[in-house]
């Protein structure tokens, strides 16, 4: 494990890409800064800027004009970043799947390293995505 | 070049740089943990803001197509570099009955560093400038307004504990003569007002809410900071914990008499308070006030707090 990996999975600073949702995801994914999950316990907090980003998260089905939006603000953040797609509607296009302007899957534009599944997600499938993401990055 | 400015230069990096840093973002582990804390959250571990400057220092740094690629890249250097040299000047106050003379070099007064604590924001104005983002030059410009604002009060306030410790700019001697306290009363109400004004100087220039509109998270995204990232970034967020501990530092260095090392542990002791103290206070005001628009706060230094630190200077005069 090199000691950039080891830097980088302790202070992971969360960038939030809204592709059209519905705002379920979203508001689970603020659930997490809440005093109950409280994830900057382990340094992670939300940032406004892509420059500032270490993780995206991407909720919501994206569509043709959002997706390729996503792939030019995904090539604007500094590397190495890692992509998190919650939700249903991120990972596979969930019920919005057969729709004429949806592009499931989002990771035909943008390499996403893990997916949390539900409708919304609960904050401990998050947690666990996070867990199971700096596994794999400390893995590598 | 002569054997002194070797050791003036390794003073500057090692106080001045390796030392302030470390306290910096230990006082910005208080401020995060008394937020959290506030917002009855666990917060984040002690080694928390090390991690983050780490992590800065090994990401990419993005450099944006059509700005001005070397001031955008120097400023966070002058920033820091001005911290540094301020926060120098603070800890040879503070360490003057320990440290040889032949160390410290420059031995500093009040205006250096007035002129060097204005320099971190003046970088981030250029650094903002530079980045050729609308968000960020909306934050530069509002950083721009708030140094005009906040300077005239600021320097009117420390005039008092000049004037009270016998027209002096020597931040050792305002210290020894602890201004707070000159007066028969064992207060001083002059002290008092000029406190209050500069307290909430130091707010505007830590640029923490409810003066941060230069950044505003939530409304320009980071503004003047959004194009940096990487190691400038870092650098910015280090000068910002540097200052976070020069400025309280600062404070309590020349209106509450400040840490003077020579007078036994239980001094030491005291002054470590007063400076966690002026810290706390910071981020409770910063936990607990919205977030006042630039012309409010414009309005707000020009008006009622250079009123009041006229009043505290008319009074210090009267003897009070």
């Amino acid at each position: 494990m090199s000691f950039a990996v080891n830097a980088l999975t302790r202070s992971l600073n969360v960038f939030h890409l809204a592709g059209s949702p519905c705002n379920n995801c979203d508001i689970e994914i603020l659930e997490l800064l809440t005093p109950r999950y409280d994830v900057e316990r382990f340094g992670m907090v939300l940032v406004g800027s892509i420059r500032h980003a270490d993780l995206i998260l991407l909720s919501g089905a994206f569509n043709r004009k959002a997706a390729i939006r996503a792939r030019r603000v995904y090539e604007q953040a500094p590397k190495p970043v890692v992509v998190v797609a919650i939700g249903g509607c991120a990972c596979t296009g969930g019920i919005f799947r057969d729709s004429y302007n949806i592009v499931p899957p989002i990771n035909r534009y943008i390499p996403v390293d893990a997916y949390v599944a539900g409708c919304p997600p609960k904050p401990e499938a998050m947690i666990e995505a996070a867990v199971a993401l700096i596994g794999k990055l400390k893995g590598a | 070049m002569r054997m002194e400015y070797g050791i003036y230069i390794l003073h500057v990096i090692g106080i001045g740089l390796v030392g302030t840093s470390v306290v910096g973002l230990i006082t910005s582990w208080i401020d995060r943990k008394v937020t959290a804390r506030v917002q009855m959250r666990q917060g984040p571990v002690f080694l928390q803001p090390f991690y983050d400057i780490i992590k800065y220092m090994v990401k990419e740094t993005c450099v944006p197509a059509g700005g001005s690629q070397m001031l955008f890249l120097f400023a966070p250097l002058v920033g820091l570099a001005a911290a540094a040299a301020a926060s120098t000047i603070i800890w040879n106050a503070l360490l003057a009955p320990v440290l040889p003379v032949h160390i410290q070099g420059f031995p500093g007064d009040l205006i250096v560093v007035i002129y060097l604590l204005t320099m971190p924001a003046m970088a981030v104005v250029l650094g903002s400038f530079a980045s050729r983002n609308p968000l960020a030059s909306l934050g530069g410009s509002r950083e721009m307004k708030l140094i005009l604002a906040y300077e005239l009060p600021f320097v009117i306030a420390l005039m008092v504990p000049v004037y009270k410790a016998g027209v002096t700019i020597r931040l050792t001697e305002i210290a020894a003569s602890a201004p707070l306290a000159a007066s028969p009363w064992g207060f001083a109400p002059s002290v008092i007002l000029a406190l209050i004004v500069a307290i909430l100087c130091m707010q505007a220039k830590l640029t923490v809410v409810p003066f941060d509109a230069p950044e505003a998270e939530t409304e320009l995204t980071g503004g003047a900071y959004v194009e940096y990232s990487g190691p400038p970034l870092g650098m910015f967020k280090l000068t910002r914990a540097m200052m976070l501990f020069t400025m309280p530092m600062f404070l309590v260095t020349v209106f509450c008499g400040g840490i003077v090392m020579d007078r036994g542990a239980l001094k030491i002791v005291l002054g470590v308070l007063k400076y966690v103290g002026f810290v706390v206070g910071i981020v409770l005001i910063r936990n607990t006030a919205p977030r006042v628009r630039i012309d409010q706060a414009v309005r707000f230094f020009w008006g009622p707090m250079t009123f009041l630190a006229l009043l505290a200077f008319v009074i210090a005069v009267l003897g009070y």
